[in-house]
């Protein structure tokens, strides 16, 4: 049984939107109401008879209803701890809080006296003019302003929202779905094109709702049944940027408030209709004065009776239609001022509602409502931000599009011109026919560019360019304002009279009054008020309204939340494989760069004795490591090192410096020669990036010729240095096939073998704390077996871990410096204490010319070690050192309580004429005191000599261990099992899209000219996947780059089948192991590219990305391979990341699949591809 | 976001590549004058019109490509 709530509801309409049957409750300031399903939160107010919902900005006059939309100026309210709320838009919900905003004092408060106080100085420009002189008023009137600040209340304890985004490529886009734009998309859609239709308000069909409910059901009921449109209503364009790069807010989704999508489209139709425009006149903005298009709204779509007594204002036949309306809804049409024939309003009598109204000749008419028919507003902006300037009309009396826009852009519907209905849908399918083949067009370019199309020949779109038809205007009086002054724009509460006084100060050009009177930029942004301003400000000059012209329109179109705007944040994290370890274990965390380290366990400078005593072991994952491999590797490290490197042997080890082109140090690290042709190289942490594409930048534009592969290995190993003493005891214990003793494993030397049963692990003999240290470099997936190994094997020698404090005090102690912290952006080698490594007499080297000059010139600071006089003083690092006078000469760099000597430390950078051993230093401490510091004789202040690290014992046996266990970057859940040694999780899942890790898998990287021989024995190249005889699949994962991935367990052979692959061609290539330095996902189902879509910016069509494709590009802000391999017709991707963000990857995957029930599924017991 | 016309991967946008600023070309090492060599670390024609210009496909096929690219109305065209 239908019931209907409100005084004011009418009997049912044809077009209503509204569901009589049911019916709830929600509150505004306090009082409850009801509503029906459909009701927005004015609608339903309005139903019960409520006529103020909110006071303006500057006047706080009260603010009724007036367009019944989105872009309703008094309509915005506060809906619990959201501010600025579209009222006349937003539904209303069950048990919605709804309150008003801008009701200082209160919403029903006499404002005469506030407006007697306030128009004194809220005149046009009160901004400038306020915060002039005298300065000691300024806090008085911030006092009386700040009650003035309108715009909601946000409340600091609101929980963060969930809001997400999404990226689309649709053929074509089209902003608005009125009729024009309905029939575009059928037409552009019936052409083959994907559409996406995007209409601001709840339901398809613009005016036609209101003017045509008949044909309005019948285009959506088409549009619905027409495959390839994708509609989103509720949802607005916000901004059409360069190359069609569109931003829509998409509001109706029920998981999340509001998404932003990043639409790239081949065109962009623009068919946003036309805005109705308010008429200037004094008490224009009196609740019960109302456009011809708020009645109608009111009447046809929420069955509410807008008033009891009208008066209608009318120049064009939407005011003739509203008068039809109001009789329709039982309301006394009491006068009809017509316009066309020159009848006009003077004014309106009342307050807080409509009394009466004037009219020309001074006649007075009592009505509760005055409607105003009086033309026009063209919502231009997407056109403006295409590159169009609209012209103005005299004849439709409203800005036109100029016809200039980029040519991927298209406008239709009343935005373009007038006709009758089947003009404008005529004109439109046109327009869409037009879109989608100028689409087809660009999107043959885009396909025929992407190297990831299987064989299938593209073929070139046919059709012609057509001649675009052409919408006339109809003749429209020029009526902007009355013979009185009235509100022009009542966002921000500026009259026709503030825009002449802004004229007459000299503000006289649109751009200028805009900004002196803030008209056009309130929350509205000039959709109503625009032409009214343009008109008076034209008035005002004596100027036409051509030669006045429009401000401009610029992004976003609406307000949209920041929340939107910012989507989801992807922040990639990366995780040793020891990191759970450092968790269980109560390690403090490091936040360095992307990593997450362990700081210190508990304390520090115990484990810094720890070290110098016993034996420690650390987690260097981080350090940056680099595979080179190639005959040219040795010119490499010459150009991109200070020192020289043309005589490193097999097994040696070298620190080197890296300088930029203006000779300041860049980064630093040893490189170890482990074979013939082979080298690797390590970087600093955060570094390790920036040298991988510094080296990148070498070799492929300045030295293409030279053979060398470099592939980053960063991850592919799980890092531990273990330091102390008793080192070689411990590693020994583990080590097999290593002669560990101090004359068979020197120091700065390097080896492979096998550590803890595993194979393949890289040992470097080197010394960053200054003790005998070994830095294990063990494949990442055992890398917490080989940390927990040596635990157990190390208790009886003390082990225990540090963390990067510890091992920072460690490398103060023994003076070595760390770039970025005692180098800076202006620190040259020579400034560094690097002397010994800088050979000028190589030919060349990255910035070798500025260290010839700076050498020649002995300028710049010089890196020393000092130390207070004061033992217990430790100055903060970049406390300054200056002279007697104060002038600066320096600065610490570093500084710590060395555990070790008893006595603080530091490393710091002074001018060189103060840098010789024993020259005493001031030093400024923050606190405003000086102390006295000395310059010592060497960098390290422990062991100067290097002795330490001499240690001679003898090493010991292997002893027999624990079983390797591998170990994905992924947790697994809490049911596991083994498959080839790997622990995996044993969940199962059949939901209909699911995650499964899939990182066990054999990953083997091969290396060669993108079109050689070798990519022709692979049989693929970069953008295409092939399986090969031997059931591995070979994905062309770069340019002369792939990724072959095999059966769990099986990259041995692989990485042998490869190698004889490679040397068979004779060409140069490289083979290197992947398996554990990368993380492999599988997302599979219907749904897998949808989610794609929410975390990666690349096409993702079966056109551009079908079966068998392979591309990398940025998923969730990381570097990812994305290779397509379906199963049995049911798309699947695999996703391929560096091992230490897999879990943040696995992570974001599972967030933004829980909108398609995503479930993770464990890795099947025998996986395929 | 502007797409470039990455002569590997076809277009993508800008946000997957690093610029790498103007082309410039290394003066000789063994003969550069210090004003030839700060020349080169530091000054840049910044054209109002079409400029080369390297970029760093980061976050794709990891090539460094040459794109020509239209200073004020953002037109590319690959140059490799
Ligand atoms: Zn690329």
């Amino acid at each position: 049984m239908s019931r209907q709530v409100g005084r004011k509801r009418l009997a049912p309409q044809q077009g209503e939107v509204i569901d009589r049957r049911t019916s709830f409750e929600f509150s505004f300031n306090g009082k409850t109401y009801a509503a029906h399903p459909g009701d927005t939160i004015v609608s339903a107010l309005a139903a019960d008879g409520e006529r103020v919902f909110s006071r303006s900005f500057k006047y706080h006059r009260p603010r009724g209803l007036l367009t019944a939309s989105f872009h309703d100026p008094g309509c915005m309210v506060q809906v619990g701890d959201e501010p600025n709320v579209r009222g006349a838009h937003r539904l209303a919900e069950p048990g919605m809080a709804v309150s008003s905003q801008n009701t200082w004092p209160s919403l029903k408060f006499d404002v005469k006296a506030i407006n007697r106080f306030a128009g004194r100085f809220l005149t046009a420009g009160f901004y400038y003019k306020t915060f002039m002189k005298p300065e000691f008023l300024w806090p008085t009137y911030q006092k009386v302003l700040r009650q003035f600040v309108h715009a909601g209340e946000i409340s600091p304890d609101t929980p963060h929202d969930y809001y997400d985004k999404r990226y689309a490529h649709p053929d074509v886009l089209i902003a608005g779905g009125g009729p024009a734009g309905m029939s575009a998309a059928l037409a552009a859609a019936r052409a083959g094109a994907s559409v996406m239709l995007v209409e601001e308000e709840h339901q398809l069909g613009g005016h036609l709702r209101w003017t045509n409910p008949g044909a309005a059901a019948e285009l959506t009921a088409e549009v619905a049944a027409t495959d390839g449109i994708e509609v989103l209503t509720n949802s607005v364009v916000l901004g059409r940027y360069d190359q069609n790069w569109i931003a829509v807010a998409q509001r109706d989704l029920s998981h999340v408030r509001e998404r932003l999508i990043k639409a790239r489209a081949r065109t962009l139709v623009v068919a946003g209709g036309l805005i109705e425009r308010p008429y200037v006149f004094a008490g224009n903005d009196t609740p019960g004065v109302m456009l011809s298009t708020a009645v109608r709204r009111l009447i046809n779509l929420h069955a509410v009776k807008p008033g009891e007594r009208a008066v209608v204002l009318t120049a064009n036949e939407s005011g003739d239609a509203a008068i039809a309306d109001l009789e329709r809804a039982g309301v006394e049409v009491a006068h009809v001022a017509d316009a066309r024939t020159g009848e006009d309003v003077v004014r309106v009598h009342g307050r807080k509602d409509v009394r009466a109204v004037e009219l020309t000749g001074g006649r007075r008419v009592n009505a509760d409502l005055l409607v105003t028919a009086t033309g026009w507003t063209a919502p231009t902006s997407l056109l403006n931000m295409a590159g169009d300037v609209p012209v103005y009309s005299p004849k439709a009396a409203r800005f036109l599009p100029g016809g200039t826009a980029d040519d991927t852009v298209l406008a239709t519907g009343g935005i373009a011109g007038d006709g009758s209905l089947d003009q404008l849908c005529e004109h439109a399918e046109a327009i869409g026919a037009e879109a989608a083949r100028r689409a087809a067009n660009h999107r043959y370019h885009q396909l025929a560019a992407v190297p990831t199309r299987n064989d299938g020949k593209l073929s070139k779109p046919k059709g012609t360019a057509a001649t675009l038809p052409e919408l006339g205007v109809r003749q429209h009086p020029e009526l902007f304002r009355a013979s009185t002054h009235g509100i022009v724009d009542y966002s921000e509460d500026v009259s026709s009279k503030d825009l002449h006084l802004a004229v007459a100060e000299g503000y006289d050009s649109a751009e200028l009054a805009k900004r002196f009177t803030t008209a056009t930029m309130g929350p509205i942004q000039g959709k109503l008020e625009t032409i009214n301003a343009i008109a008076t400000i034209a008035e005002a000059t004596g100027k036409t309204i051509a030669e006045t012209g429009t401000t401009t329109w610029r992004p976003m179109y609406t307000p949209v939340s920041l929340g939107a705007l910012a989507g989801r944040i992807f922040e990639p994290v990366r995780y040793s494989p020891m990191q759970r370890w450092h968790e269980q274990h109560n390690a403090t965390p490091l936040v360095a760069g992307q990593w997450i380290r362990p700081d210190h366990y508990g304390d520090p400078a115990a484990e810094v004795r720890n070290v110098r005593e016993n034996v420690g072991i650390i987690d260097v994952t981080p350090i940056g490591k680099l595979d080179l491999q190639g005959a040219d590797v040795p010119k490499l490290l010459n150009l991109l090192y200070v020192n020289k490197w043309s005589k490193l042997g097999i097994g040696r080890v070298r620190y080197g410096v890296m300088c930029a082109e203006d000779g300041v140090v860049m980064d630093d690290g040893v490189t170890g020669r482990l074979g013939e042709d082979h080298y690797l190289m390590s970087t600093t942490s955060s570094g390790a990036a920036r040298v991988w594409e510094w080296v990148e930048n070498w070799l492929q534009t300045e030295h293409p010729d030279w053979q060398v592969h470099v592939t980053p290995v960063t991850t592919a190993y799980a890092s531990i240095n273990v330091a102390g003493p008793k080192s070689r005891e411990l590693v020994s214990r583990l080590t097999e096939g290593v002669d560990l003793s101090a004359e068979g494993f020197g120091y700065m030397q390097v080896r492979t073998g096998r550590v803890a049963g595993v194979d393949d692990c890289v040992l470097w003999r080197i010394g960053f704390t200054g003790e005998l240290s070994y830095e294990l470099h063990v494949p990442a997936s055992y890398g917490l077996h080989v940390w927990e190994a040596l635990l157990e094997h190390g208790r009886d020698l003390g082990v225990r871990p540090f963390g990067v404090e510890g091992q920072r005090i460690l490398r103060l102690e023994k003076g070595h410096l760390i770039v970025g912290q005692d180098t800076d952006g202006l620190t040259k080698a020579w400034s560094a204490g690097i002397d010994w490594a800088i050979k000028l007499d190589k030919d060349d080297f990255v910035g070798k010319p500025e260290l010839v000059w700076q050498k020649e010139n002995g300028d710049g600071a010089r890196l020393v070690g000092i130390q207070p006089v004061d033992r217990d003083v430790v100055p903060p690092e970049a406390s300054q050192l200056v002279t007697s006078r104060g002038t600066i000469v320096g600065r610490i760099t570093s500084s710590r309580m060395s555990p070790t000597l008893g006595r603080s430390i530091c490393l710091g950078q002074v001018d060189a004429e103060l840098a010789k051993p024993g020259t005493l230093l001031t030093v400024h401490l923050p606190n405003g005191s000086k102390v006295a510091a000395r310059v010592t004789e060497h960098h390290a202040h422990v062991d100067p000599e290097g002795t330490r690290q001499n240690i001679d014992t003898p090493p010991s046996q292997p002893r027999p261990h624990a079983t390797p266990v591998a170990r994905s970057p992924i947790a697994p859940g809490t049911k596991t099992t083994t498959i080839a040694s790997w622990q995996v999780d044993a969940r199962r899942s059949s939901a209909g899209l699911r995650l499964t890790d899939h990182t066990l898998l054999a990953k083997v990287g091969v290396r060669g000219r993108h079109d050689g021989a070798i990519a022709e024995a692979l049989g693929t190249s970069y953008g295409r996947t092939i399986r090969d005889n031997g059931s591995a699949v070979v994905v062309g994962s770069g340019p002369g780059e792939w990724l072959v991935l095999g059966s769990p367990g099986g990259q041995d052979k692989l990485l042998s089948r490869m190698r004889d692959l490679v040397e068979n061609t004779g060409e140069f290539g490289t083979v290197i192991d992947q398996t554990h330095g990368r993380a492999l996902l599988k997302i599979s189902g219907e749904e897998a590219a949808d989610l794609l879509a929410k975390v990666c910016g690349v096409e993702l069509s079966d056109a551009a990305t079908p079966d068998g494709a392979a591309l990398r590009t940025s998923v969730a802000r990381l570097v990812t391979d994305v290779i397509r391999l379906d199963d049995n017709g049911v798309p699947a991707y695999f996703l391929h990341c560096e091992r230490s963000s897999g879990q943040y990857l696995f992570d974001a995957l599972l967030d933004a699949g829980a909108e398609f029930g995503i479930e993770v599924d464990g890795t099947p017991a025998a996986p395929t591809l | 976001m502007i797409q470039l016309p990455c002569p590997w991967c076809g277009p993508r946008n800008a946000s997957e590549f690093t610029h790498h600023g103007e082309v410039t070309s290394r003066p000789d090492v063994g003969t550069a004058t210090p004003e030839e060599w700060r020349r080169y670390l530091y000054f840049r024609q910044n054209a109002n019109g079409w400029v080369d210009e390297n970029w760093y496909h980061t976050a794709g096929c990891r090539r460094f490509i040459r794109v020509r690219r239209h200073t004020l109305s953002n037109e590319t065209e690959a140059a490799r």
